[in-house]
């Protein structure tokens, strides 16, 4: 038996040295980036891969910082072709970038994504104002004029309006893309109507931020994660907690929960396309314009993302809950795209 | 009973019928009656806690291995197909492939449903099919090329949509803004489905294909065949490591302060968290040796890390439970040291070292969190042929699939868990068999 097993091992070892190819060039794009932009990325990679002879690119979910700094190690085939990110680059990557000699970086703009309060349709439909999510998740907030720690432990302390239940957050980590737009858009955007605030901000720059930005910490709101689905599987158990993420899940799921209506308007497609919707952000991928020509395929991924077929007003991307471009936005990044201008 | 020597001059005393022998022995009794009760019911509590997991899994993932589909007549317009060379074979399939096989669904779904003309209607209409439902008229066309120009029944892959409506996850009470169909396409499929066009069957394509966006489409091959690769690479590292070291570590090797040094930590490494395999892995096989992200290669070398400790710890035990005596008779009979351990100590320690490294594997096997570093939790379509090539693995289809905001991905991610936990069990299955075909008694 064991004569034969050493037989055997010899046989598996050798299998595998033939499965050792010599490393060759790499022909498949690699993409690397924010969690709420893989979704898209990943259906046109799927179709890129389907309808063109070049392999279907690599995708991964990095979340977006995580990403820029894969895409910012350097040019070479070990690094990723383009990074997806739900926020702009900011300058500090755009200098770790160029210190590894990533010079060129091409901006594309894909759509907007709205950032969603949404609750469980069994329990009535919530109505807030910037002002009610900051002053219900911040960690300091302003009482009679001072600034005190959060205070608040049912939403209708904070406004009449909304009902009398416990405050109960469910929303995304510190490292996710989303957590940074929604402090930033929502949070600030409360935050910033306070005159107290406005006259720290004059006089302090960073500890406005961080009135503005950080999150109370005594349970009031609950970090469950990256993972969305569960967001929505726990709102559905819990009709009295509110949950935020990315506007795709709502859309998804929306025969169990319902948007929270923000500064009137409702999370809808429409309102979030007009910028009527406050909460919502651009989301865009980045591009090494070193690797164009040298890595097969890229540019062909452009134009397949910036489609009719996918970023059209029946394109798939809309179906999957990317929230479009305009025509003229569309026209001007698709020129970009063309060019391939890099970022200044 | 246990007889102490004091037991033993106390027992001439002792009149064991006497009321108090009896209460004592009833209360012994009683108190094993408790433990017992206990035992049983902690038992019992594990047993519903798994039924628990079980059932909600396979409750939720067993209609993911049946897909809907719709049959369909098609005209295969030549008009539409073009001039298609049916004697080049090479020409001919690569035309197919070109050929725009959308206007030919498009135009055959028109001639079923003559009163639907809007272009939002149409594409409300084209909806109900999957993207994958072209491959399907392809298939026809590339199976049989004299079919072309003539009207055939094609069985097309219906939509997700279409599927969760059939299989009752989406409900038809809520109002239409609520749901993925409109009202038009739940009247549509019910026009359908009384026609006796829309079938069920099991779903081949789950286990043949790759992944995809589209939860119809989607499969596990892929991540199978990367599941496999990276679990070969582990072994062939892990397991001879693992093994020279232990025989070193029992046989050979010195008892001293640096041997001790060296077990303490071999254990202590058994306990690290995977995800600091993964960062290591990272470190040395990405960042330093520059091996491809993603490739199986790495994600084998890292989960060999991990199971090292595992394989080295349980061959030690395994090593150690083969009995002296065999060692000092081939000893006496003038064998070497190294012989002994080879010829005799080895070869009967070999099911439990076995048995260890199966059950090492089974655990990296279920790994996803060191993979995550090293870029193995991707969206990667193309099944790897060789392991080099960037691929997931079967736990990180689960992980993507449970992410994925598409409601027909609930059931592909319970039923991605059915299968990763029939490999499970087939391998401490095999575990098992081998301990008792080749284990000694002694």
């Amino acid at each position: 038996m064991f004569k034969n097993l050493n037989k055997t091992l010899v046989g598996i070892s050798l299998i595998s040295v033939s499965l050792i190819n010599a490393a060759e060039a790499r022909d498949q794009i690699r993409i690397v980036g924010s969690s709420t932009v893989f979704p898209f990325s990943t259906a046109v990679a799927e179709e890129f891969g389907r309808s063109t002879s070049f392999k279907t690119p690599v995708v991964e979910s990095t979340g977006s910082g995580g990403g820029f700094k894969l895409f910012c190690t350097g040019v070479g085939e070990a690094t990723p072709d383009i990074t997806n990110a739900s926020r702009a680059i900011k300058s500090s990557e755009i200098d770790l970038c160029a210190k590894n000699g990533v010079k060129d970086i091409v901006e594309i703009t894909i759509g907007y994504d709205g950032i969603v309060l949404a609750n469980s349709k069994e329990a009535k439909q919530m109505n807030f104002k910037l002002q009610d999510i900051w002053l219900a998740l911040a960690k300091d907030v302003v009482v009679d004029g001072k600034i005190v720690p959060n205070p608040y432990k049912t939403w209708n302390e904070i406004n009449p309006d909304l009902p009398n239940r416990k405050i109960e957050v469910l929303g995304p980590p510190p490292t996710s893309g989303t957590r940074d737009a929604f402090a930033e858009l929502a949070l600030e955007g409360g935050c910033k109507t306070f005159p107290e605030i406005e006259a720290i901000k004059a006089q302090d720059e960073n500890r406005y931020t961080a009135l503005c930005h950080t999150i109370r910490e005594d349970g009031a709101y609950i970090e469950a994660g990256e993972n969305d689905n569960l967001i929505v599987g726990k709102l559905q158990a819990n009709p009295n907690a509110v949950g935020v993420f990315g506007y795709s899940f709502l859309e998804e799921n929306s025969d169990v929960i319902q948007g929270s209506i923000v500064e009137g308007s409702a999370p809808t497609f429409e309102n979030i396309a007009d910028k009527v919707y406050k909460v919502s952000r651009s989301l865009f991928f980045y591009v090494k314009k070193a690797h164009v020509g040298v890595i097969p395929g890229i540019k062909e991924y452009l134009s397949e993302f910036l489609s009719d077929k996918a970023m059209g007003d029946f394109g798939y991307l809309a179906e999957k809950g990317l929230i479009p471009l305009t025509s003229e936005e569309l026209a001007k990044v698709r020129v970009t795209a063309e060019n391939l201008t890099p970022l200044k | 009973m246990t007889d102490t020597p004091d037991n033993d001059q106390a027992t001439a005393r002792v009149t064991w019928h006497s009321e108090e022998q009896k209460s004592r022995l009833k209360s012994r009794y009683r108190k094993e009656k408790i433990f017992k009760f206990f035992a049983m019911s902690s038992l019992a509590a594990a047993i519903a806690a798994l039924v628990v997991v079980l059932g909600s899994i396979i409750m939720t993932g067993s209609s993911g291995f049946t897909e809907t589909r719709i049959e369909m007549d098609i005209f295969l317009d030549k008009t539409i197909l073009g001039d298609l060379p049916t004697n080049d074979r090479q020409e001919f399939e690569k035309q197919v492939a070109g050929a725009n096989i959308n206007r030919i669904l498009v135009s055959s779904l028109q001639k079923e449903f003559p009163e639907v003309t809007k272009r939002s209607d149409v594409f409300a209409l084209l909806r109900l099919f999957s993207v994958g439902a072209q491959t399907d008229i392809r298939d026809v066309i590339l199976n049989d090329p004299s079919v072309i120009g003539e009207t055939v029944p094609v069985d097309l892959l219906a939509s997700s949509n279409v599927d969760m409506l059939i299989k009752g996850n989406i409900s038809r009470d809520i109002p239409e803004t609520d749901r993925k169909i409109s009202d038009q396409q739940i009247a549509w499929v019910d026009q359908l489905n009384n026609a006796g066009k829309v079938t069920q069957g099991f779903n081949w394509s789950f286990f043949v294909s790759g992944d995809s966006r589209e939860p119809e489409l989607a499969g596990i091959w892929s991540a199978t065949i990367g599941s496999f690769l990276t679990l070969l690479v582990t072994f062939l590292i892990a397991f001879p490591i693992g093994v020279g070291s232990a025989i070193y570590l029992e046989e050979f090797a010195p008892k001293n302060r640096l041997t001790d040094l060296i077990e303490i930590n071999i254990n202590n490494l058994a306990a690290v968290p995977s995800i600091i395999f993964g960062l290591l892995g990272l470190a040395i096989f990405i960042n330093y040796i520059n091996l491809p992200r993603s490739a199986p290669l790495v994600g084998g070398l890292t989960l060999a890390l991990m199971t090292l400790p595992t394989i080295i710890i349980t061959s030690r035990a395994a090593l150690k439970a083969v009995p002296p005596s065999i060692k000092e008779a081939a000893i006496g009979l003038g064998a070497s040291h190294m012989q002994t351990v080879f010829h005799h100590v080895l070869p009967l320690s070999m099911p439990g070292i076995l048995t260890g490294s199966i059950i090492g594997m089974a655990q990296a096997l279920g790994e996803t969190a060191p993979l995550i570093m090293i870029g193995m939790v991707a969206f990667i379509v193309d099944t790897p042929g060789s392991i080099m090539e960037a691929s997931t693995a079967l736990p990180v289809q689960v992980y993507l699939w449970a992410d994925s905001p598409e409601r027909g991905f609930l059931e592909k991610t319970s039923a991605a868990i059915m299968v990763l936990l029939a490999f499970l069990i087939i391998m401490n299955g095999l575990a098992i068999w081998l301990r008792q075909k080749f284990e000694k008694k002694w």
